[in-house]
């Protein structure tokens, strides 16, 4: 029943519909509120590289962390019907990782191979950490949500443990350039690397079956056991995947601050995350998926939060906000909502075409 | 037995996305009396079951019940209305008590009065000679009790139709007998039964008229005693006789090669007991017994479906090691399991995807099929089993029963499996499909495929298997071969002693 | 067919059995506290206070197992608790103006009580609508009634506020006294145990959950759609009004939480009972209900409470006052927790088919 509804309504951009709707709306009460909300222009920053500035590139720029996440989160999502909520714990473990490796070094010690070093080891950290969660889903059968409910807890704690301070810094012209802008590309570095990161999925959906197996794990994981797939390594595999995914954008973020906090790091994005997942058509039980639709839910939500901070909303009270469009959203994209437009719209026209018989009858 | 006119349907019609369930469709029900509902998969049985039941509303039409017109516009309008449903799989809380389960929904008061409840859930329990306590949870109680316990809700609710779809069909035959005396003395109370089955014999052994769909159209309505089985066959599915016998006589086929292609000793699994077990290259056997007395346990042990305990195996004489469902499917074993919607069909996934799953799978994680590639074998086995969907990349859920069962069968068949096990493959789907599905495993026997055959009708594994592995209490009592192979031997053998 | 079977089967009879463990492990922990740590844990003082810090979080416990036995789930609760502290202080509290001067009197206390009642009761109208009627995921529902709740909170006031109101500060004050369950002080004066009344508040919502769940007709239902909404439906019930009535009862004890809440502290800040939901859930867990719906109680739930403020206590008590490690200890313990239902729900439902 519910694939029929979706039939009729998948004529549209199928399930990207709602996303590009959302998308649209934005970007004309933007233009019709502030003509230039949209308008780029190259500047040059302090330190004398040219940049494109704007509330679009700040809207793509900013979202490049919530992006990374949720495309990994999509995987999640699909293969184990539930949501990893410690995401934004595991990004600042990731984080402290990433700087544990730097700090011993000053700023004229970072080389490349040591950030790469770094990233490495960061990347291994949030990777055993998504096995942990994964192993507990799929080997313990634990709902995802409980499961990660355990690093949700004490995850930040034990950020703080791996950096043994506060909030340490790291200072150097590579960081900075991974963080904000290469000198010589205008376009600012977090992007670049969401686009790298997009291809790479696309790569991997090509280059490997993992697409198919995790849509079959996620909408029947007993008809995919007995068809010889090994479900137990799908979902711990979803899980790491989603670790290298949280370990780029962690490290994304403290090149952006320059420091890792453990506290504030990424902080509250896997509500972020799962809402992106959820906006971009994604069901949040398991099975089908998109991550372009994850992608776009990303950029609206970082859309939604610069037009609102342009409208002189406080930043902390944006998340009010940004509530009533979510609940618009999804009222929106519900089934039931969507049926009875449909059935009022059908109503409608066999309405005018009797009228029209009428009419036609009386000439 | 002309009773009065219980239940009246007129000119039914519902359409949906498509298709045309149902048109024009009347059907009437008179008091006392048990109307077995007929019709292939997608002749509109249970689209007129759900309109009954106010689970999906009609387009057209009007239902009076004692000549009066009711609208069903919710299961709970059709329980007021007086109809109750009785489905095949078990509409029941499995967490709340046998009680519970037996009253609630039923009315508004604040408070539920258990006490009182149980009291009267025992009382009629033992009235239908139900052997369950009211505190039991329900989930503890096996699928026939669980089924009988609906009944007995359906019953307390004096209901005047009485509608049992596909009862009997996880029941043994001791628990079907149970059932039609509960069906007898409730019709004798003057109950209207609407009984909808699969099992021909069982329509013949109880019911008292039989109405005939086919393709969501009324065929006709007949009294039992007057419409011989091998034309209600006809006309349900609209065929010459003929073809029913066109599959010839079994025995001139069945000629196996000496060559063994699977042999099992003392496996076992966490559901079947140890068992000796060999197939030849070539040849169609069979599992029989049944429900519940570990054939469908047996092959999943064979296909490392279940976790595997114990035993040897040796493919084509060289030992090998089965434990898990990826194993078997790289010594080139297919398994269709019994149960489609549980271990088989990925619903949401297109056709074309359910049909490459397998090859998939067994090609590696890292060698993808190509989309075009999946495109041209998606395109020929929709043609070679005529699978009936819109397109390739139809969602298979919105599939008919039948044309599930073909998708899952293309699946395996795009393996080139040496051996196929075929649990129930047959099994709620549609007559003539059913014929098609023996004509391929007989064909694929003759190709050498090695095929073993499950299935609930004994006639049908008459026809295919040329040797039938008898099973009663998840032990194999016995096999038959040759002349040995006819419906009384086997009966003799699945009742054992007391035969 | 059979296996699906056999793992209900499981489910059912190790709620109890999980429960019981549960129970065990609090006996356990508590009383190893008392031989290791002695000190406060042998004073009955010690679960007084536990209650008196947690009778608002116990108010939000019970709200999240009703809607966890329906098979949904809540996370806006403690969002709202906090929300409600910040309006009913705002109410309560004169207003001055720049100058220092009064402008208005304070608030009338009952009044209060209905604002809180009220916040809560349109959560959970609104999130039950939603959910329940237009069959919007209860996860993005109710991360969208979170994010509400919070953003309000500071859209009310951004700066904390403390209760300036003069007899409701003697209701935050009052406390039953207890002498038999009291201790004696080293200068040899008995010292009554004390408890808030907000604890008695806590405890009246919990008998009274646990009352509904288990003889009210609505409570089977929660057990029943949380079981099988299909079969629910097809048994008759509404499934969707019942499942909508969870909503609206969570959000009621939500509401009646934020109240209890500034009975305890009296003051109000954006970040307040942060955390809260998730605390909430664990809580549930470790006292034995499934997030799948229809195994639960609020007995159970009522101990994973008192599970996890022993845990905090322990680590506190122990001199490790570090936030870091009763953070890591309680996510261990937690995680042992659901670890160990999960290896004991799998081995039993091994044993059974076997």
């Amino acid at each position: 029943m519910k694939n029929k509804i979706k039939n009729v309504f998948s004529n549209g951009f199928g399930q990207l519909t709602i996303p590009i709707i959302a998308i649209l709306i934005l970007v004309i009460f933007n233009l019709i509120r502030d003509p230039g909300f949209f308008s780029i222009e190259l500047t040059q920053n302090n330190d004398g590289n040219n940049v494109l500035a704007g509330n679009l590139i700040s809207i793509i720029d900013n979202a490049s962390e919530l992006a990374i996440i949720a495309m990994g989160m999509t995987l999640v999502t699909a293969a184990c019907g539930g949501q990893d909520i410690s995401v934004g714990a595991a990004a600042a473990i990731a984080g402290s990782a990433f700087v544990k490796i730097l700090s011993n070094a000053g700023t004229d010690g970072i080389s490349g191979g040591l950030v790469l070093a770094a990233f490495l080891f960061a990347c291994v950290v949030a990777m055993l950490f998504g096995a942990f969660n994964g192993t507990l889903v799929a080997v313990f059968k634990i709902q995802p949500m409980i499961a990660t409910l355990i690093l949700f807890t004490c995850g930040r704690s034990i950020a703080y443990w791996i950096s043994g301070s506060a909030t340490p810094n790291v200072a150097s012209p590579i960081i900075d350039g991974i963080g904000r802008i290469i000198p010589g590309v205008p376009i600012p570095t977090p992007v670049l690397i969401v686009i790298a990161v997009a291809i790479i999925f696309k790569l991997v959906f090509h280059f490997t079956s993992l697409e198919l197996l995790t849509q079959s794990v996620g909408i029947n994981g007993n008809a995919a056991r007995v068809n010889g797939i090994n479900s137990t390594f799908i979902k711990i595999l979803s899980f790491v995947i989603l670790g290298i995914c949280v370990a780029v954008a962690g490290s994304i973020g403290v090149c952006r601050m320059g420091q890792v906090s453990h506290d504030t790091l990424l902080l509250d994005i896997e509500m972020d995350a799962i809402l992106a997942v959820a906006i971009g058509g994604n069901n949040l039980g398991g099975g089908k998926f998109k991550i372009s639709g994850s992608i776009l839910g990303a950029y609206i939500i970082q859309m939604l939060t610069i037009t609102l901070y342009a409208m002189k909303v406080r930043s902390t009270d944006v998340k009010a906000y940004k509530a009533i469009v979510i609940v618009l959203l999804v009222v929106i994209g519900s089934p039931v909502v969507k049926a009875k437009v449909n059935k009022y719209i059908s109503r409608l026209r066999s309405g005018r075409i009797k009228a029209s018989e009428k009419g036609a009858g009386r000439t | 037995m002309d009773g009065k006119e219980l239940l009246t349907m007129r000119h039914i019609k519902k359409q949906f996305p498509g298709v045309l369930a149902l048109n024009d469709v009347d059907f009437t029900l008179r008091k006392g009396e048990i109307h077995a509902l007929m019709g292939e998969n997608g002749a509109g049985k249970s689209t007129l079951i759900k309109i009954l039941t106010g689970v999906y509303q009609m387009d057209e039409g009007e239902v009076r019940i004692e000549g009066e017109k009711v609208s069903i516009h919710s299961p709970q309008a059709a329980q007021n209305s007086g109809i109750s449903t009785v489905y095949q799989e078990i509409t029941l809380c499995p967490n709340l008590t046998v009680a519970e389960n037996m009253f609630i929904g039923r009315d508004n008061s604040l408070f539920s009065n258990r006490k009182k409840y149980e009291k009267r859930a025992d009382e009629l329990l033992k009235q239908l000679e139900i052997p369950a306590k009211s505190t039991q949870q329900l989930g503890r109680c096996s699928l026939a009790i669980q089924q009988m316990v609906a009944i007995a809700r359906a019953v307390d609710m004096k209901c005047k139709v009485l509608i049992l779809d596909e009862p009997t069909s996880s029941l043994d035959d001791k628990e079907v007998n149970m059932l039609f005396k509960l069906m007898r003395n409730l019709k004798s109370e003057g109950v209207g039964i609407i009984f909808v089955t699969h099992f021909l014999e069982q329509v013949y052994e109880v019911s008292d008229r039989i109405t005939v769909l086919r393709n969501g159209e009324l065929v006709g309505e007949y009294l039992t005693e007057e419409l011989p089985q091998v034309e209600l066959v006809s006309k349900m599915i609209g065929k010459a006789l003929d073809e029913l016998n066109s599959l010839g006589d079994p025995d001139e086929t069945k000629k196996v090669s000496d060559e063994v292609f699977y042999e099992a000793e003392g496996l076992s699994s966490e559901n079947a007991l140890p068992f000796d077990f060999k197939i030849h290259k070539g040849e169609v056997n069979g599992f029989t017994g049944l429900l519940g007395s570990g054939r469908s346990e047996s092959v999943r042990a064979i296909f490392g479906a279940d976790k595997v305990t114990g035993g040897k195996i040796k493919i084509k004489g060289a030992q090998v090691k089965i434990t898990k469902p990826i194993d078997a499917m790289k010594h080139g074993i297919g398994y269709l399991a019994e149960d489609r919607k549980r271990d088989g069909i990925i619903a949401e996934l297109s056709v074309r995807e359910n049909i490459i799953l397998a090859l998939q799978v067994m090609n590696g994680f890292f060698k993808p099929i190509s989309r075009s590639e999946s495109e041209a074998f998606a395109d020929e086995y929709i043609k070679v089993l005529q699978i009936k969907t819109a397109n390739r990349e139809t969602p298979v859920g919105s599939l008919s029963g039948g044309n599930q069962q073909k998708v899952i069968l293309a699946r395996w068949l795009l393996t080139h499996p040496d051996y196929l096990i075929l649990d129930e493959p047959t099994r709620g789907i549609d007559v003539g499909t059913k014929l098609e599905i023996q004509k391929l495993v007989l064909k694929l026997a003759e190709e050498g495929v090695s095929v073993t055959f499950i299935s609930s009708e004994i006639e049908e594994m008459l026809r295919t298997c040329s040797r039938l592995i008898v099973m009663r209490d998840r032990h194999i009592v016995g096999e038959l071969k040759g002349k040995e192979l006819n419906q009384v031997q086997v009966m003799k053998t699945i009742a054992g002693g007391e035969a | 067919m059979k296996k699906i079977n056999f793992f209900k089967k499981g489910q059912i009879s190790d709620a109890r059995l999980l429960l019981t463990i549960t129970i065990g492990i609090f006996v356990l922990m508590y009383v190893s506290a008392i031989i290791f740590l002695g000190g406060g844990f042998t004073h009955a003082q010690q679960i007084f206070d536990m209650l008196n810090y947690n009778s608002s979080f116990i108010i939000v416990a019970c709200g999240l197992t009703i809607v966890m036995i329906g098979g949904g789930i809540d996370i806006s609760v403690g969002a709202v608790t906090s929300l409600v502290v910040m309006a009913c202080i705002k109410y309560l509290n004169p207003v001055y103006s720049e100058t220092g001067e009064k402008l208005s009197g304070e608030g009338n206390i009952f009044a209060a009580l209905l604002i809180a009642l009220g916040i809560g009761l349109a959560f959970g109208l609104v999130q039950g609508f939603l959910i329940s009627y237009l069959e919007i995921q209860p996860f993005i529902v109710t991360l969208a009634g979170m994010f509400f709740a919070r953003g309000m909170t500071t859209i009310i006031s951004i700066k904390p506020m403390k209760i300036e109101h003069e007899s409701f500060s003697k209701i935050m004050d009052a406390r039953i006294e207890i002498p038999w369950l009291g201790y004696t002080a080293r200068n040899g004066n008995t010292i009554p145990a004390r408890v808030e009344y907000g604890v008695v508040i806590a405890l009246i919502v919990l008998i009274v959950v646990f009352l509904i769940l288990k003889y009210m007709r609505l409570g089977r239902c929660f057990y029943a759609i949380g079981g099988n909404q299909q079969s629910a439906l097809m048994l008759g019930i509404n499934v969707k009004k019942t499942r909508f009535l969870s909503y609206v009862i969570c959000g009621l004890l939500s509401g009646i939480s934020g109240f209890v809440l500034m009975m305890h502290s009296g003051s109000a800040n954006a970040t307040n009972a942060q955390g809260m939901e998730m605390s909430a859930i664990a809580a549930s867990i470790i006292g034995g209900t499934l997030l799948t719906g229809g195994v639960g109680n609020v007995a159970g739930t009522f101990f994973g409470v008192l599970t996890l403020t022993t845990i905090t206590q322990i680590v506190v008590s122990s001199g490790f006052n570090d936030l870091a490690l009763q953070n890591v200890t309680i996510g261990g313990m937690l995680g042992f927790f659901i670890i160990l239902q999960s290896i004991i729900l799998t081995r039993r439902n091994r044993k059974k088919t076997g």
